[in-house]
């Protein structure tokens, strides 16, 4: 029997505030512990929350990048249950009436397009973190998370395959990071996602029995976690064995999903509006403000990229990525580069450099005004192409304009025929056999040839020049 | 019938059969006094989760001091250099 998976995501963001949602203390990552607290955040009594405004209008703004109905009128709610981490005894968040309802993403399979749907996006407070040494019997509780701005994303149960799901997480991430709402961290849990998962019967109706996973902070991970829960349970119904609706963490050495027990029992979280907050109220006046902060959005100037600057769709998906590459891309146009050429620099030689020092375009030293002048210098012969991936490495490492490098190295190209005919007549006396079989018609002995030319030169030979004269001699 | 069982549950309490006895009875008693509101005819009212006319009440994204560790973890039942330590939550 053939079966159909069924995914809904419910995505945690942390917004970049300075500050935490209902108090002034920072919100800042990677402190010491429990230095970043407050009566507010530990839940001292006689405390009142006050919200932060910069938290609500980043929702919104969310909400008007992902295509959601922003309601005019919003409140919070207390989910009460208690967790160490949470010290108040419960989180405050959005029960009825969140923020935005309604919304959608659009994805891209297969070459097609497919909108996946948003349920709604709310904001509550993250909870402090946890630590679990080994074994011993005790939990240690760092308060400095407990209050920083959350906004939960739930999308509809419209995914039907991991590579779908992270799809969905890809542009996500790339609209809240585009739009400033959250750094999009997943390794640092500024974004996190957890994922409903069942399979059914191909063309049953009903959705399966599902489980919840949780601890995917990858896109990597969240595609694994997803291809294996999808064996689990299919396995699990063809041998006619029932799922358990549970949440399952994922447990990334081993390559599985664990059943999470928790000490937690059933939850009933008796939600009631937070008496200690106001309603939110949006008028039309503050929504346009809202939404003239958005910038242009990835998807549009995907679209852009393709249509001005005639790039093949798998550049345009590249290059908007994220708002740092775009950027560096339209810099360098704008200078005079050749969109494609530049785009081929970047997706090639500067891609796999970031890479390989694991940084981000924004921490990259090398600025698109060098990558044009080096251009330059290639087009008018000073440079060959192959010397020129010395020079941009060189560039990218020192920071360093292509000129000075060039002078620097002695990276200039030979292209006096005098110069370069020298060589080549070393290179034929130094191998008459090679010569003797390519006059006997080993044609594809030019490649030895010239490749013995650029050794000779270190590279800085005029290939074209290299060519015509070997051509000649050997003729 | 109150399910004074669940209730203690949730707050974490363990109570004895002799509490439990007397507590159900009391919280129904309190259930039954609130109760009484549910008498009014609210037929032609707007329900609210607010008595105040107030919204939108901000702050705007400042940072204000945070306490010093050591005051924040006075309060600690336990603690370990900079942490809280609780009972551990995960089996």
């Amino acid at each position: 029997m053939q079966y159909e998976t069924v995914i809904g995501l419910e995505i945690h963001a942390q917004l970049s505030t300075e500050t935490k949602m209902f108090c002034g203390c920072p919100a800042k990552f990677g402190s010491e512990p429990n230095t970043q607290t407050c009566p507010v955040c530990t839940g001292m009594p006689g405390v009142l929350p006050v919200m932060n405004k910069k938290a609500v209008e980043y929702v919104v703004r969310t909400g008007l990048a992902l295509n959601c109905n922003i309601s005019s009128y919003s409140r919070f709610a207390r989910k009460n249950y208690f967790y160490p981490d949470l010290p108040k005894g419960y989180q405050i968040s959005q029960y009825e009436l969140p923020l935005c309802e309604g919304g959608y993403v659009e994805i891209n399979v297969d070459g097609g397009g497919k909108k996946i749907g948003l349920t709604r996006i709310h904001l509550e407070e993250d909870a402090g973190k946890n630590i679990h040494d080994g074994a011993g019997s005790e939990s240690l509780v760092d308060l400095n998370r407990a209050g920083v701005p959350l906004m939960e994303i739930v999308t509809e149960p419209d995914i039907r395959s991991p590579r779908e799901a992270v799809e969905f997480m890809k542009r996500l991430r790339a609209v809240v990071r585009c739009i400033g709402v959250c750094d999009g961290n997943m390794e640092q849990g500024s974004l996190r996602c957890d994922a409903n998962i069942s399979v059914r019967p191909a063309g049953q109706e009903e959705f399966g029995v599902k489980t919840e996973i949780k601890n995917m902070n990858s896109f990597r991970f969240v595609e694994k976690a997803l291809d294996y829960e999808i064996r689990r349970q299919t396995a699990a119904l063809r041998e006619g064995k029932r799922i358990i609706q549970e949440t399952r963490l994922w447990n990334a050495d081993r390559g599985i999903t664990e059943s999470m027990r928790s000490k937690e029992e059933a939850h009933d979280y008796r939600y009631f509006p937070e008496p200690d907050l106001m309603p939110v109220e949006l008028d039309g006046s503050w929504l346009e403000t809202i939404r003239e902060s958005i910038p242009e959005l990835p998807h549009v100037r995907r679209a852009r990229f393709i249509s001005r600057y005639h790039l093949p769709e798998q550049d345009a998906d590249i290059l908007t990525a994220d708002m740092a590459t775009a950027e560096w891309f339209e810099e360098a146009v704008r200078l005079g580069g050749d969109p494609r050429v530049v785009s081929n620099w970047i997706r090639g030689e500067l891609a796999r450099l970031l890479n390989e020092d694991n940084r981000q375009m924004e921490d990259c030293l090398l600025k698109p005004e060098y990558l044009v002048d080096m251009l330059k210098l290639i087009d008018n012969g000073t440079i060959s192409g192959k010397i020129a991936k010395t020079v941009f490495e060189e560039m990218y490492k020192t920071g360093s304009a292509a000129g000075d490098i060039v002078k620097e190295k002695g990276l200039v190209q030979i292209s006096d025929e005098a110069g370069i005919g020298a060589v080549v007549d070393e290179i034929l006396d130094e191998h008459p056999e090679e010569v003797k079989r390519y006059r006997a018609g080993e044609a594809k002995l030019m490649g030895f040839f010239v490749g013995q030319v650029m050794k000779k030169t270190r590279g800085k030979a005029n290939p074209k020049i290299a060519n015509e004269l070997l051509r000649k001699k050997l003729g | 019938m109150m399910d004074i069982d669940h209730v203690a549950a949730l707050a974490r309490l363990k109570l004895t059969d002799r509490e439990k006895e007397i507590f159900s009875r009391q919280v129904v008693d309190i259930i039954r006094y609130i109760d009484k509101l549910n008498e009014l005819d609210t037929s032609g009212i707007e329900p609210t989760a607010h008595v105040l006319p107030m919204k939108n009440i901000f702050r705007e994204d400042e940072i204000r001091a945070s306490l010093p560790r050591d005051s924040a973890l006075r309060n600690a039942p336990e603690r370990d250099g900079g942490f809280y330590r609780v009972p551990r939550i995960i089996e």
